[in-house]
């Protein structure tokens, strides 16, 4: 009876990871959806606790040491809260990258246990008969194993250059290292699983992949991130589905493969919104060098800089203001501010909207939500290409702490590692103005052009201050 | 050869089941909009959690004198419901900020 209560259990679990995914991509239904998921997960938790049994030596065992499941469950429960409540809306990509690393080691540590379990059973000398009926087993121990530890280490990594305690690195040669120690883990992993007797060559396996997923993600440039934490998370769906094998757990498999392929799309759909291809994105950018050369490439004249009361000024009496906000937006905590200065704006007669690029800040959507969270109206946030058309009829585009996004040298200098992605035409309105706290170049590292065309202007400070000092301005002309 | 015939024929239903799913997950968010891109990511984090059953087998099944696998078994658990309940929690918040207003 158990064992069909189970099952239920199990099919809910999957329906509603379906369910909740396909929710998950519409926004009317996406909060419903996620809650949809996480019930569907809580009915399988519970299900697995209470009602997993399995068969040994002839009887029937259910699962024991509930102290230990039911302590572990409870701290991570809340910790898992405590942690994504607290999270600055900033720093959310990373704490995405951190639960996803938690995952990978998950899965690693199921791998290494299932093993160990494996190789006492087989003995020091199994026969052939022995080793060919665990031979299957083994595959998908080894290959969970890899995968897993390859998306914590990566993960790790990911959460450690977002927020900043991890620089850049690479070395020549380090694509051909990376390659090098794939193709060995991979390699004593195909031994394994014809002498699964040799268990200590498993830890070699677990080291050469932490190693591997360090090195991955080491030289890949911060602003691609996203991208990787995305990859990583297929990854890890990959290695909870390597989990259902071994089990024969339809709800592990199914989660596992789903969010496989769905993270898989999903990468690729991140690559599309910054036109390039994943290839690129995980080689493409190494070049550490290459920055350097773009950078000095361009011609830097001076920079001119605008005051506040003129920057005002300009604003109250534009037609059109379209605001580009970016990751400086973000940091300064200055959305609701920035809501403030575009209805005092408004009640003066000027139109005023939004351009959102669809990487602006550390994650695709980051701008939007971060937006929504001070009750800016959806009709006036534009996606890019509407943007960009209505660019030739602005006035005045003021830029809050956006960088990369409307960076020329995309459009223009081949030698840019950001050339290739569509950015906002800006320039093609009648003034730019620019809010940054100091010249320094952005996320990607390299300079831009845009800030010394005779068009632009700057206007430094943290986002916050200056949008409060221009509210006051523009409410006292 | 024989083995890997054998091994595709004895685990066929895994075998479909992995295929459609894979179609289903590629099917289902086709038509995302970037703006759901990061939610979107963050609930499939939180869905690969599930891994956690795993982890809650290995955990329930370990003999009490086996402090290896007791040990990993807890740390397992412990970080698999850091992934469910964090991924879900933080996806939660992301998508609030997406009420309805007015």
């Amino acid at each position: 009876m158990n064992q069909h209560l189970l099952t239920i259990c199990y099919l809910i679990g999957s329906i509603t990871f379906i369910l909740g995914l396909k929710m998950l991509s519409n926004p009317a239904s996406a909060r419903k959806g996620n809650l949809l998921a996480a019930g569907g997960m809580s009915i399988a938790i519970f299900g697995t606790i209470f009602l997993f049994s399995y068969d040994e030596n002839g009887t029937t065992h259910y699962l024991g040491n509930y102290i230990w499941i039911f302590a572990a469950l409870i701290i991570g429960a809340i910790v898992g809260t405590l942690a994504a409540k607290k999270v600055q809306m900033t720093a959310m990509p990373e704490m995405v990258s951190l639960f996803n690393g938690m995952g990978g080691a998950c899965a690693a540590l199921i791998s290494i246990v299932e093993f160990n379990h494996l190789s006492k059973e087989l003995g020091a000398t199994p026969t052939v008969e022995m080793i060919q009926h665990v031979q299957p087993t083994v595959l998908i121990i080894v290959l969970g194993l890899i995968i897993g530890s390859v998306s914590f280490a990566g993960s790790m990594i990911a959460w450690g250059k977002l927020n900043g305690k991890v620089k850049d690195f690479s070395f020549t040669g380090q694509n051909v290292l990376n390659m090098v120690v794939l193709a060995a883990a991979l390699g004593l992993a195909v031994y394994m699983i014809f002498n699964p007797q040799q268990h200590m060559l498993l830890y070699a396996i677990l080291g050469l992949s932490l190693f591997y997923g360090i090195f991955f993600v080491m030289p890949i440039g911060g602003a691609d991130m996203p991208v990787v934490i995305s990859l990583l998370n297929s990854f890890t769906g990959v290695a909870a589905a390597c989990g259902g094998f071994l089990y024969d757990n339809k709800v592990m498999l199914t989660g596992g493969i789903l969010v496989g392929a769905a993270g898989t799309l999903l990468t690729i759909l991140m690559c599309k919104a910054m036109n390039r291809s994943l290839k690129n994105v995980l080689i493409g950018s190494f070049g550490g060098n290459k920055k350097g050369v773009a950078g000095v490439a361009g011609a830097q004249g001076e920079h001119k800089e605008i005051s506040l009361s003129d920057a005002a000024m300009v604003m109250s009496y534009a037609n059109k203001v379209l605001i580009v906000p970016g990751y400086g937006l973000a940091v300064a905590q200055a959305q609701h501010t920035c809501h403030e200065l575009e209805k005092i704006l408004t009640e003066k007669g000027v139109e005023v909207k939004y351009a959102i690029h669809p990487v602006a800040g550390r994650m695709p959507g980051h701008m939007n939500v971060l937006l929504a969270e001070a009750d800016v109206s959806y009709d006036i946030l534009m996606e890019m290409e509407q943007a960009n058309d209505e660019f030739p009829t602005t006035d005045v585009v003021l830029i809050l702490g956006a960088n990369d996004v409307v960076n020329p040298a995309a459009k223009s200098d081949p030698a840019s590692p950001i050339y290739g992605m569509p950015i906002l035409d800006v320039e093609q309105a009648k003034t730019v103005i620019v809010n940054k706290r100091s010249m320094k170049p952005g996320y990607a590292g390299i300079e831009n052009d845009l800030f010394f065309r005779p068009k632009t202007s700057m206007l430094f400070g943290d986002a916050k201050k200056v949008l409060q000092d221009l509210c006051t301005e523009i409410k006292n002309a | 050869m024989n083995q890997v015939l054998n091994f595709i024929t004895s685990n066929q239903e895994i075998i479909y089941t992995v295929i459609l799913m894979i179609f289903v997950g590629i099917e289902i968010i086709e038509k995302v909009p970037s703006v759901l891109h990061t939610p979107l990511m963050s609930g499939a984090n939180a869905i690969h959690g599930v891994v956690i059953i795993g982890a809650i087998i290995v955990m329930g099944k370990a003999e009490q004198d086996n402090y290896l696998a007791l040990a990993l078994g807890f740390i397992a658990v412990l970080l698999g419901t850091l992934n469910v309940v964090g991924g879900f929690v933080v996806t939660d918040r992301m998508l609030e900020m997406f009420k309805k207003k007015k």
